[in-house]
């Protein structure tokens, strides 16, 4: 009955989940990382506009469920199921990601930036010179903790029928549906995502650990 | 001609079947406010155990944090749903939401709990111990009460994750706010004021405790 469930076939199927799982995280962690980080600067740069702009946009997506947005981008735009769930998914982790870069950004003692501009380096050369690659290393661990939570969340998306892990695993359920076959696949559900996950975590310790 | 999603009529809908919302918010506040107590339990204790030194009590705390911390939310509420029913456990969906909301946030608020043990000096056990506390009267009367500052911001942020995620029971016909306002926009396509207002509405929840964690984390940036 296992053996059953656990055919190659079957398994091929929750690989290619894994891989929509996959794609969602990378593609959104690798927009929000960018957007989260213009964003983070921004707050970080005193009470001009767009830092209060900045400010606005943090604290009301990550006061919203993710869900919603995942909703919202789906019913609202025109936009192929993919790609909602990755523009959902970006204006969410944007936030959080502005919040740690900010968070990083302050960890960075004045005397760098004062230090920097009297060795005559503008602005934005302190920033993308001097400061950012000191507080990336103290932004690893929370990145990671973000991705994570990414990976986990991704598994939203299967509300709007987009077929990744979860939703495979939600497919194939249908098909075997007898205690055992169903407790398996809850398991190696549960495991596939722990591995990953797991993993991460595993290798931000080793990471922080050698800075 | 195609009204556009928030044409008006959609929003004056919205209003006039304002209880549809109201109920869903009911259902949200209650399911979040049991799940937290089921949190803080489960986080204490096993923050608790977690920061003891028999490793009989630290290995299960390990456990609990990182399966929980590791594996999805919607898979722990699919389990308990559509699982459990397989094994003869047939739970109502309230149930199904309290407790894989708080299981989950009760694994993050372990860790909270058991840094926030590791934060009070050594020398506070030692001077207990030397006044003839026993462990667990170390750790109810002196440790406790010295982590409150360190992790009521912390438990504070986790609380709005938790609001946050009640609305996974959406994907399991729960009932909460999430559920009701997509219900209804699917019933009628007025998608544009059902989100509006949802988001609005969790926004009335949380905006608050996010609030007062900023005030607080400055406070003490200020201290230190």
């Amino acid at each position: 009955m296992i053996e059953e469930l656990l055919q190659p076939k079957n398994l091929w199927f929750l690989a290619q989940g894994l891989g929509v799982t996959l794609i969602i995280s990378v593609g959104s962690l690798f927009l929000s990382f960018m957007f989260g980080t213009t964003l983070g600067v921004f707050r970080h740069s005193g009470s001009k506009p767009w830092a209060k702009a900045a400010g606005l946009y943090v604290e009301v997506v990550r006061n919203i469920p993710n869900l919603l947005f995942i909703l919202g981008v789906r019913f609202l735009t025109p936009l192929p199921p993919l790609v909602a769930a990755i523009v959902a998914f970006t204006i969410f982790t944007t936030a959080a990601v502005a919040e740690i870069v900010r968070g990083g950004l302050n960890s960075i003692p004045k005397g760098q930036w004062e230090a920097a501009r009297s060795q005559g380096f503008s602005s934005l050369g302190i920033l993308v010179h001097v400061v950012l690659p000191q507080a990336l290393r103290n932004m690893v661990p929370p990145l990671m903790s973000q991705a994570i939570t990414v990976i986990k969340d991704t598994s939203f998306v299967w509300v709007v029928g987009i077929e990744e892990l979860t939703g495979k695993g939600m497919i194939l359920m249908g098909m075997y549906a007898t205690l055992p076959q169903v407790f398996t696949l809850f398991g190696l559900l549960a495991a596939t995502y722990f591995a990953v996950n797991f993993g991460l975590a595993r290798w931000s310790r080793a990471v922080k650990a050698r800075t | 001609m195609n009204p556009g999603p928030f044409a008006l009529f959609k929003w004056e809908a919205a209003v006039a079947e304002w209880p549809v919302f109201a109920i869903g918010l009911g259902t949200t506040a209650l399911v979040s406010v049991l799940a937290l107590v089921l949190s803080l339990a489960l986080g204490l204790a096993f923050g608790m155990a977690g920061a003891a030194k028999a490793k009989g009590l630290r290995a299960p705390a390990r456990v609990y944090v990182e399966f929980f911390q590791n594996t999805p939310l919607v898979i722990q509420i699919f389990f308990l749903y559509n699982g459990l029913p397989y094994a003869g456990l047939v739970l109502p969906v309230l149930a199904v939401g309290v407790l894989g909301v708080g299981i989950y946030h009760g694994a993050y608020v372990a860790e909270i709990v058991r840094a926030g043990i590791a934060a009070v000096p050594l020398g506070q056990k030692e001077a207990a111990a030397s006044q003839g506390f026993n462990a667990w009267q170390t750790m109810v009367h002196v440790v406790l009460p010295q982590t409150r500052k360190v992790v009521l911001p912390p438990l504070t942020n986790q609380a709005v994750f938790l609001i946050k995620n009640t609305s996974v029971l959406a994907m399991v016909a729960g009932g909460d706010l999430m559920y009701h306002a997509d219900s209804w926009a699917a019933g009628n396509l007025y998608y544009g004021p059902a989100y509006v207002i949802t988001g609005l509405l969790y926004l009335a929840l949380c905006l608050p405790l996010s609030r007062w964690v900023r005030k607080m984390e400055k406070r003490t940036a200020v201290l230190a």
